[in-house]
């Protein structure tokens, strides 16, 4: 059953040096909160995943949080790089960041072969693609029925997967809507979970083939209102896209970085962007 | 700015999104990728092509955007779409299971076999550049029937061996698709802002095929890092008609309002 924490007290409890931490969210609902959570409590050789390292990511690698970084598609959307990845993996800034690098298809496959507790994922995938020369952890089966040579990719199984959605209720059943992205398949995957939600209401309003995640299979509920920005919460608040154009030059320079970092994180205990 | 483009009332970008969108035909199913893909898929389904339905890798399933996205993952994206799926679901079900026509996707470099590089550029672990990786493409470019490509035209984007193949075309023998069961067709065809290529019958090797008004063989030459073949026949491709400049300008002008209006 989800015990309501404040996110300070979540993070605290779930987020461990060391970890492998997933916050997941397509491009909507990205726990932006919670990472600047993990930021200020100085959380420190977290091999961190997600499909979208996003802005969220790139904030926590330029913090140095990060030893490793699985994803499979490392850009700011619509802008252009995530200088502080690039600066970590090319110049090795604040330190030297692992990075393994997958094909959205397979991570895909990976967290949903975490949530049903397969060890592997069996996909049509990168076929001719380089990637395989780069990233051991793809490998290449034969289906034992066809012969088909298939890729194979291990699931994801996270000690801790961070989302946001919408709402809870009072017994910790979490309503996600909209692009529900993987974070569903998220929570199912990890050892534990923590969802920050814009608000905790009596009745969820829902309908029968909602994305509905039970309140026994969450460890942890933190309202935070705001809570992905500047992502978007679908219902809520939209994506703030100048922020995303801003954060580009922010991003570019590291003591402008760092300063925005000390400012808006370390100084302060709530939401921004 | 070519001397034909200064007696012209539309940009070489205009010519090349026009261009993008023709080839999108009414009825498509179309797995769409950001940025020019996504403005060329647009405006097919705003002019010649309206019952051509658009999926986006965030799980929007035929939707119908009033504005481009500036991110795979808008709310526009989600609130005009007919369903939206999980990740999981659009990749196994929608695209892996075969439901995908058309692939419509850019790329940072591209090479004689149609191989793309959203990689990197230099060596991979001490990278030049360092671009944003696969994301969609590699599985997009694997099941879906077929592949459009559209990029601009630069001896950086064309180059003659891509510094990786993230995504493959044709392999670096454009033999890389031969006996490979159970998969699409691969690239067919690859729009720029000069000219229209597709990957000769045989070998596999780019052609061009038609070269936008006003541009030269030798410009596209120049533009190529490597000796392009050009078609026996080569056709010169229809400008733009200005229906398809009006929505075009349309929804630009309407995408960047929307964008500036935090």
């Amino acid at each position: 059953m989800a015990n309501v924490l404040s996110l300070q007290e979540a993070v605290a409890m779930y987020v461990q040096d060391g970890a492998t931490v997933c916050m997941e969210g397509f491009t909507h609902l990205i726990p932006f909160s919670a990472g600047h959570e993990v930021i200020r409590q100085k959380k420190r050789d977290l091999t961190l995943i997600r499909m979208t390292p996003d802005l969220v990511y790139d904030q926590l690698i330029g913090a140095g949080c990060a030893k490793k970084v699985i994803f499979s598609w490392g850009g700011n959307p619509g802008v252009g790089s995530l200088h502080r990845l690039r600066d970590a993996v090319e110049k090795g800034w604040p330190h030297q960041v692992e990075i393994l690098e997958h094909s959205h298809a397979a991570m895909a496959c990976a967290f949903e072969a975490g949530a049903a507790g397969l060890p592997l994922a069996v996909l049509r995938g990168y076929v001719g693609s380089e990637l395989p020369n780069v990233n051991d952890q793809i490998k290449f089966i034969e289906c034992p029925f066809t012969s088909e040579r298939l890729a194979a990719v291990p699931s994801v199984r996270p000690d801790v997967s961070i989302v946001h959605a919408q709402k809870a209720d009072r017994a910790g059943n979490v309503l996600v809507e909209g692009i529900v992205g993987v974070q569903k398949e998220a929570v199912l995957a990890a050892k534990h979970s923590i969802v920050t939600v814009e608000e905790i209401v009596d009745d969820l309003d829902t309908h029968p083939n909602a994305c509905v995640i039970p309140g026994w299979a969450i460890d942890a509920i933190a309202v935070s209102e705001k809570g992905s920005l500047p992502s978007y919460a679908h219902g809520y608040y939209p994506r703030n896209n100048s922020f995303y154009k801003e954060w580009d030059a922010i991003a570019r320079d590291r003591d402008a970085f760092t300063q925005w970092i000390n400012d808006n994180v370390m100084q302060a205990g709530g939401n921004v962007g | 700015m070519s001397n034909a483009e200064q007696n012209q009332d539309y940009t070489s970008g205009e010519m090349m999104t026009v261009t993008a969108a023709r080839a999108l035909e009414n009825g498509t199913t179309c797995f769409v990728g950001i940025g020019l893909p996504s403005e060329a898929a647009n405006l097919a389904r705003l002019t010649h092509a309206p019952d051509v339905v658009l999926i986006y890798e965030s799980g929007t399933v035929q939707t119908r955007p009033k504005v481009l996205p500036l991110s795979i993952g808008d709310g526009e994206l989600c609130e005009t779409a007919l369903t939206t799926v999980s990740v999981p679901e659009m990749f196994r079900y929608w695209l892996q299971g075969g439901k995908i026509n058309v692939g419509f996707l850019g790329t940072a470099q591209i090479d004689r076999y149609c191989n793309l590089n959203t990689t990197l550029v230099g060596d991979y672990t001490s990278p030049k550049v360092r671009l944003p990786g696969g994301g969609g493409a590699p599985e997009i470019a694997t099941n879906a029937g077929e592949v459009f490509i559209t990029l601009k035209h630069s001896t950086r984007t064309f180059v003659d061996k891509v510094d990786f193949i993230t995504t493959m075309g044709f392999g670096r023998d454009g033999k890389g698709r031969e006996g490979v069961p159970n998969i699409g067709k691969g690239p067919t065809r690859v729009i720029t802002d000069l000219c229209v290529m597709k990957p000769d019958p045989v070998t596999k090797e780019l052609v061009v095929v038609s070269l936008h008004p006003g541009v030269t063989a030798e410009q596209v030459q120049e533009a190529t890092g490597w000796e392009i073949r050009f078609a026996e026949t080569l056709k010169s491709t229809s400008e733009p008609s200005a229906h398809e400049l009006e929505v075009l300008r349309e929804l630009k002008e309407r995408t960047a309002r929307a964008h500036t209006g935090q």
